[in-house]
């Protein structure tokens, strides 16, 4: 008698789709940096353009990723690859003080740049200190 | 179980890729493979992908934010080089917390194919990609022969 074994199956295609997915996607180079007012990231996406651009936003986290679209001629062939990926995609966790509904976001020459403000009860305050 | 655990974690696999390799390179000492002498460590900036087809061949530098006029770009006979100055402007009010973008004087010199004419090179820049295009010679390129 052969015990058979049950095993929740996954289909090879969503595996591999999967495996795909994470190969191919590159984590672009930011950077992340906090002022008075709110948080910027600056993330470099060269070869993206405006409508390639998806950035997501919620209460919590921040998603932006982006479609490389370079200019290639037919039948082109790779003699040499530093970048192997066609996508960028990167995501970070927000927290409560920033305002995410009123996100801001700029793209040139493949620099995105995505501003978060503050709300205004969390920007900090000068306390003046009186002297007797 | 801990799927969603791991996942907030930002490191990309592609970056757990990367990391392996460099564990890889050192084990195996960077020595055993031969490499172009003219080659890079990985992760140099910009990124640089090169393709060619019979007609010509395409030199993509992956450089964001460059001002295109900075760019000193040169050819001799088949060695292309590229140089440059990028500056992040940085925001003296505030605290960073991550500061991966490069920031500074880069040169890159690539060995292209040995049919490239020189004199017909072209650039152009757009959304962060440089793209230089060099023709190959006429003589080179592939002929089909017929046979009589």
């Amino acid at each position: 008698m052969t015990a058979r074994q049950e095993v929740a199956k996954r289909e090879p295609t969503e595996v591999q789709a999967k495996a795909r997915e994470h190969e191919l996607v590159l984590a672009p180079a930011v950077d992340v940096f906090e002022n008075a007012h709110g948080i910027t990231v600056q993330a470099e996406m060269p070869g993206v353009s405006k409508d390639r651009l998806n950035i997501q936003a919620d209460r919590n986290s921040l998603l932006i990723e982006g479609d490389v679209m370079i200019d290639m001629p037919a039948g082109i062939e790779a003699l040499y690859a530093d970048v192997q990926a066609t996508k960028y995609r990167r995501s970070f966790v927000l927290s409560g003080e920033l305002e995410t509904d009123q996100i801001e976001a700029n793209l040139k020459d493949g620099v995105l740049t995505v501003r978060i403000p503050k709300r205004a009860e969390f920007r900090p305050r000068k306390i003046e200190v009186r002297t007797a | 179980m801990f799927g969603s655990l791991w996942g907030s974690f930002d490191t990309s696999l592609f970056d757990e890729f990367r990391r392996l390799e460099g564990e890889l390179d050192q084990l195996f000492g960077r020595g055993s493979l031969p490499a172009g002498i003219r080659a890079t460590r990985r992760g140099t900036f910009p990124p640089i992908n090169v393709g060619g087809t019979p007609e010509r061949v395409d030199v993509y530098l992956f450089a964001a934010g460059l001002d295109p006029k900075s760019l000193d770009i040169s050819i001799q006979q088949n060695l292309l080089a590229v140089s440059g100055d990028r500056k992040v402007p940085v925001d003296e009010a505030a605290d960073y917390y991550r500061q991966e973008r490069f920031d500074g004087e880069f040169r890159r010199v690539i060995t292209l194919p040995d049919d490239v004419d020189p004199d017909r090179v072209d650039a152009k820049y757009r959304d962060g990609v440089l793209q230089i295009t060099v023709q190959r010679r006429e003589a080179a390129r592939p002929r089909q022969i017929t046979v009589n």
